[in-house]
């Protein structure tokens, strides 16, 4: 691992790193309930949820599955599936 | 994991997301804390500096070739944050801030309530312009749920343990909000991840606000807490809602906004979680459940909440 000068970090390096692995749950969204409010976008610690024009979208490369989504959609337009890799 | 230098396609690969706390981060599974920053850091913008003390957010956001911050952060010890966010802001108005740039603390309960605490009062003293966020997730998490200041009664930890006679911490949690005001903090407020909107609001009056401006989050932790990752968000407002962590505002030492409530009964945010269910479980802990009780009835009663 190479380091920069000083062990300075460069902003946002995080995103590199694929935390989507740590997932045991992936959430679902049923884009025909979705109401785009946005609040699973607010309340995602890993800003996973993308609101696009047809609905939520999964970023599944960060996802650790916490399904806070799922619990806190108005509509409840998210389930969960279990991860199988 | 590190991913080496070959890993920089993967990153450029995944920079959509506009957030100034970058995905990627090493926080639990359902952390209130991330939540918590991540719209602390929608709302002041990146033109912020940010402190932090040592604590879960530090380890989380700061790993070697992994940072997860996209404002300038620095972080020195456990319990210099506010003496770091002074030298900065003098730092800035030295070099005449021409920008404006803010300084802000966010630091967690180990660090604010207990070895930061002379720092903090010293920040609150000289009253500089410094916005200082504490997310309290009442223990010290990230080195494995040992008790701290913040810790409320009849909470089991590792260090408050619950076995026997003992029922975890026998005392109740330090009262951060009334030593912020006693300093004449012209600007105290509490804010919750359940209500963002407000939450945005807050943090926009403390960064407005000349002079120090001190803001306490109660940020539910799932690991310390012990309940499912999913419930964190829920928890946070059935803290609000039983009255035992009331919103309020505070301008010049005056309360000038309390979020109203219907109340639920206490048993609805203890039951879920781990560190509470000795009291359920054990018929002589029942006086602790009463105290419980009975410290919610008396913020609903002291900052009239229904």
């Amino acid at each position: 691992m190479d380091l920069l000068l000083g062990g300075v970090c460069k902003a946002g390096e995080s995103k590199r790193l694929e935390t989507g692995k740590w997932r045991s749950f992936r959430p679902v969204v049923d884009r025909n309930r979705c109401i785009k409010c946005g609040k699973c976008a607010d309340l995602c610690p890993d800003s996973c949820m993308e609101i696009k024009e047809d609905g939520a979208e999964v970023n599944l490369y960060y996802c650790k599955g916490c399904l806070i989504c799922m619990r806190e959609c108005p509509v409840k337009a998210i389930t969960k599936e279990v991860e199988e890799k | 994991m590190i991913v080496d230098r070959e890993g920089e396609k993967e990153m450029t690969m995944q920079t959509e997301v506009k957030e100034l706390h970058a995905p990627g981060h090493r926080a639990c599974p359902g952390c209130g804390c991330a939540i918590a920053v991540k719209s602390i850091l929608r709302e002041t913008g990146p033109n912020t500096i940010v402190v932090s003390p040592t604590g879960c957010l530090e380890t989380f956001t700061s790993p070697i070739r992994g940072s997860s911050w996209e404002v300038p952060w620095i972080h020195s010890l456990f319990e210099n944050a506010p003496a770091i966010a002074t030298g900065v802001l003098a730092g800035l108005n030295a070099k005449g801030n021409p920008d404006g740039t803010k300084v802000v603390v966010i630091g967690g309960d180990g660090g604010t309530y207990d070895i930061g605490m002379g720092s903090l009062s010293g920040m609150f003293e000289r009253k500089d312009d410094i916005l200082y966020i504490c997310y309290d997730n009442e223990a010290y998490m990230n080195t494995g749920i040992q008790g701290s200041s913040a810790t409320p009664l009849g909470v089991g930890t590792t260090t408050t343990p619950v076995t026997g006679n003992s029922f975890g911490k026998t005392v109740e949690k330090k009262d951060l909000v009334a030593i912020a005001l006693a300093h004449g903090v012209p600007y105290v407020a509490t804010a919750s991840i359940a209500n963002l909107a407000d939450l945005k609001k807050k943090v926009r009056k403390g960064m407005d606000n000349p002079g120090p401006a001190f803001i306490l989050m109660l940020t539910p932790c799932n690991v310390g807490w012990g309940y499912e990752p999913e419930e964190t968000v829920e928890l946070a407002r059935k803290a609000v809602e039983t009255g035992l962590f009331p919103i309020v505002e505070f301008e010049d030492g005056d309360l000038v906004s309390a979020l109203k409530i219907r109340p639920v009964p206490v048993e609805e945010y203890l039951k879920p979680q781990k560190r509470y269910q000795h009291l359920f479980k054990n018929e002589k802990f029942t006086d602790v459940l009463e105290a419980i009780r009975k410290k919610a009835e008396d913020n609903i009663k002291k900052f009239d909440l229904v």
